[in-house]
């Protein structure tokens, strides 16, 4: 037996992958959540390369993210991205709530697990009623609205134009997929006369502009949002037992390193999402 | 119970580990005492559900197998009635003729149940299952409750696929690529109506079957090797599994995405795949989408599908070919490395299916670099089989007659493979039967001869007895000779320019002709799908009266044969066997046997010793 020790005795540098153990020094729970994530990403990856692609393909008609998302509650006026901001800084501080919770964890805080994974579950159901609020919204869409012909050209009232604001349009006037302002009465009339008149986006239509912008934003936002609400799900049931003390009887709260994982993995790509949404 | 005890592992405590493994073995033994239920059905034992895929598997072969001898013979004799089909088919065959929505319909579930139910599910979940923790040295896969779930996420998917056999409107006619527009508009054809939508239900079922499969093996492959064995240790079989796994877990989310998209377009108004169409003169009323970005989405995963399909058919046929050519595989680093590869390129070759979309022709030529690059690791595969039976003592037990039957469609399918690669050539012969010919022989019998070689070889490790050696080289002769019989000919029949998916080509005098040669294929497609119940009468009597298997029967090296040939739920009575050398000491030099099993160390046989061995 001693011979054979030394003939088949590793060097250290290669014991980590000599089986017997984690090369990664991760259990399988943990290292399975990984590669959920990376599997889950390329879900999200293909959606906003998709929403990519298409949006560079009708880049003249796609619409510009700030003349959509304008609001901010109980303040009346023009104010794109404040909102959004608000609701990506509530994600955000709810990551910050959920390091807070796994590093209790990891003191074995049972107390202070508690009261961080409550904050997270706040922090996650403010973002959902955010995203909620951001949808009736969009849905609801604006006063004047926008008339759609039989061919999908859509002709924005000028009112929501607030690119051309500074030139102060005439009231009624209209603007045309190519961006020209339309004054003239006849051409108005006519126009309205064989166009549809819609408020707000859908499935099917949009007022902004492409119906792509919807289906896209409605599918990825809600996908995403559908995420979140599993994850806040999650963390209830993992905030319950905590307040049962199962983690604290079995001496260590692997499950929160986990349901953490998951947790910023949504916040990450959420952060994609504003930036492809929003920001460019 | 069984993932809270996993979960109480602390793998930083390596001594806690094994103990617990111990305990979890005392724990599941009882397990294994209990009733029908939670010993056949509700199983979380990784042999038992390998099984489990086996036998699911095994039912859907079959079914898709009987769809393609229906419209073969469709295609051989268009004006002859075949009274029987009314029988089985009922409506969709009155009178005896095939309905042709029905011939489009079976076209389309032929190939969704072969490459996913069978060749994806059936070949990584049966194989996968059954080996990975056996030669890896573990107890059972990293999580026994996930494991079971894939299996029953992949039955729900069987159950809704068939289903679908069942609804008025039929089942899915648009092909099993489903592209869209025709997939998305309920008004284009029957098939296009409720059973696309149990299509997509299904493959979204199976997609999360395929996830929870996944990361449970490629987990398991890292984490759960017993000591010893180093990851250049591995069976090629666990090797290929791994990737495949990898593939998986890579390319199935992003056909989930394709596939909720399309469930968008077609229950709730979105346009993501329409573009500009006219119903009646009318234009829809939502419109604005491409359909070539379902194309993009769905060959993302397409293309590593087959090799998803294939390399673990290539690494049954690794392990098989070393053991029965009694020799090391040649270039065991070459296979790996070469498998890393295949699966590398195949992320960044899909646009080779869709040189006809009108993508720009400095993009297609981007694509046939890398799909041509593809024939690099495939050949350094096909040689390293041959070389490993160069001056083999080559054992031709049935499942050796396989793997060979696989090296020899994987260099004919192979060959083909270079003239599609190339958009100059394909752009000709695109859509015609030169493709269905290519694909059928390179990846459908490919794989399955991979699997057959996997069901004979492994079979006494899963039940404990010996198929019948002599049924098993009949089902292999009719089946080779049915295989080429089928698909040889086709490749005449697409470059005379005959398109794939019709109903019938006598309408058209110049496919007309070629009549004759539909007649030849349909005859070998019935003498070998005859061949199949052989091997399925087979597989059962065997079962239960199959000669009783000793516990090594091809005195092979890996770790599974040194588990008792009676199951266990934990697969080894003792401790878990150490490693001490590679799987593949067949033939040393040397020594006194032919075979060194893993478990011995290089201390026990000074006589074979090499200078290599010393420096492990």
């Amino acid at each position: 037996m001693a011979a054979e020790a030394t003939l088949t005795q590793e060097t250290p540098s290669k014991t980590l992958w000599s089986g017997g153990k984690s090369p990664f020094n991760v259990s399988w729970g943990k290292m399975m959540m990984w590669f959920f994530l990376v599997s889950d990403a390329f879900t999200f990856s293909s959606l906003i390369i998709a929403y990519g692609a298409m949006r560079h393909r009708f880049a003249e008609i796609w619409p510009k993210a700030n003349d959509v998302f304008t609001h901010f509650p109980f303040i009346e006026g023009h104010l794109p991205l404040a909102y959004v901001g608000l609701m990506t800084f509530i994600l955000i501080m709810s990551s910050v709530t959920m390091v807070l919770a796994v590093d209790a964890g990891h003191r074995r805080d049972n107390k202070s697990v508690a009261v961080w994974m409550f904050l997270t579950i706040i922090g996650g159901f403010m973002f959902l009623g955010s995203q909620a609020w951001e949808w009736y919204h969009f849905i609801h869409g604006t006063e004047a609205g926008a008339y759609i012909m039989q061919d999908g050209a859509i002709y924005r009232d000028a009112a929501n134009a607030y690119e051309l604001h500074a030139s102060n349009p005439p009231a009624g006037a209209l603007v045309s997929p190519s961006n020209e302002l339309i004054t003239d009465k006849a051409a108005i009339e006519g126009i309205k006369a064989k166009a549809e008149h819609i408020h707000g986006a859908n499935l099917v239509h949009n007022e902004y502009g492409h119906p792509l912008f919807a289906d896209f934003f409605f599918f990825i936002t809600g996908f995403h949002g559908f995420h979140v609400f599993s994850g806040v799900m999650i963390n209830i049931i993992i905030f319950l037992n905590v307040l049962a003390g199962v983690y604290a009887r079995r001496g260590h709260y692997e499950h929160i390193e986990k349901t953490g994982l998951y947790w910023h993995f949504v916040d990450l790509v959420w952060v994609f999402v504003f930036t492809f949404f929003y920001l460019v | 119970m069984e993932v809270n005890q996993h979960s109480a592992v602390d793998v930083h405590e390596a001594h806690a580990h094994d103990e617990h493994h111990h305990g979890h073995h005392d724990h599941d033994h009882d397990h294994d005492e209990g009733n029908f239920f939670s010993k056949y059905i509700f199983t979380t034992d990784h042999k038992m559900i390998s099984k489990q895929f086996l036998i699911t598997a095994i039912f859907m072969a079959f079914l898709a197998m009987g769809m393609s001898l229906i419209f073969r013979m469709q295609l051989a004799w268009p004006d002859t009635k075949f009274p029987f089909l009314e029988d089985i088919i009922g409506r969709w065959g009155k009178d005896g003729k095939l309905d042709p929505g029905f011939y489009l319909a079976l076209v389309t579930l032929h190939g969704t149940i072969m490459v996913f139910f069978v060749l994806t599910g059936g070949l990584s979940g049966t194989f996968s299952n059954l080996l990975i923790p056996l030669q890896v040295g573990a107890r059972d896969m990293a999580s026994g409750f996930l494991n079971a779930l894939s299996y029953w996420f992949f039955f729900a998917s069987t159950i809704v696929m068939c289903s679908s056999l069942f609804v008025e409107s039929g089942p899915a006619s648009g092909g099993w690529t489903v592209y869209p527009p025709l997939s998305a508009l309920p008004q284009a054809i029957p098939g296009s109506g409720l059973g696309m939508t149990l299509w997509l239900v299904s493959m979204v079922l199976f997609i999360a079957s395929s996830l929870l499969g996944g990361i449970n093996y490629v987990t398991t492959v890292l984490n759960l090797r017993t000591k010893g064995m180093t990851m250049t240790r591995l069976p090629l079989t666990v090797w290929a599994f791994f990737i495949t796994a990898i593939l998986g877990v890579l390319s199935f989310p992003v056909l989930l995405a394709a596939a909720l998209l399309l469930v968008f377009d077609r229950s709730f108004g979105t346009s993501f795949y329409l573009s500009e169409i006219f119903i009646d003169g009318a234009p829809l009323d939502h419109m604005g989408g491409s359909p070539v970005l379902y194309q993009h989405l769905f060959w993302f995963l397409g293309h590593p599908e087959v090799y998803i399909v294939l390399l673990p058919a290539l690494g049954l046929a690794s392990e098989v070919i070393s053991v029965n050519a009694r020799k090391p595989i040649f270039g065991y680093k070459a296979m790996i490395g070469s498998m890393l590869v295949i699966a590398f390129l195949s992320f960044i070759v899909w646009g080779h299916h869709m040189f006809v979309t009108g993508m720009n022709p400095f993009l297609g030529s981007v694509f046939v670099f890398t799909t041509l690059l593809v024939a690099i690791p495939s050949a350094v595969k096909v040689f390293n089989y041959l070389t490993t039976l160069w001056k083999g003592n080559i054992q031709f037990t049935p499942q050796m007659m396989f793997a060979m039957g696989l090296v020899s469609t994987f260099i004919t399918g192979g060959l083909t493979g270079i003239i599609l690669g190339d958009s100059t050539l394909d752009i000709n012969i695109h859509d015609t039967y030169f493709v269905v010919a290519h694909f059928h022989i390179v990846m459908g019998s490919s794989a399955i001869f991979g699997m057959f070689a996997g069901v004979y070889h492994w079979f006494p490790r899963m039940y404990g007895r010996m198929m019948n050696k002599t049924l098993g080289y009949i089902h292999f002769w009719f089946t080779i000779i049915g295989v080429y019989g089928v698909f040889f000919p086709m490749h005449f029949l697409g470059l005379g320019g005959v398109p794939r998916r019709y109903y019938s080509n006598t309408a058209y005098e110049a496919f007309g002709t070629f009549i004759d040669i539909n007649v030849i294929i349909t005859v070998a497609a019935i003498v070998g799908g005859l061949a199949q119940l052989i091997f399925a009468f087979n597989f059962f009597y065997s079962i239960w009266r199959g000669k009783k298997a000793v516990q090594n029967p091809w005195k092979s090296n890996t770790l599974e044969w040194t588990a008792p040939v009676e199951h266990l739920h934990g697969n080894w009575p003792g401790a878990v066997p150490e490693v001490h050398r590679w799987p593949y000491d067949y033939g040393k030099p040397g020594a006194p046997d032919d075979y060194i099993p893993q478990t011995v160390s290089y201390a026990q046989t000074p006589e074979s010793n090499t200078a290599d061995d010393l420096k492990h």
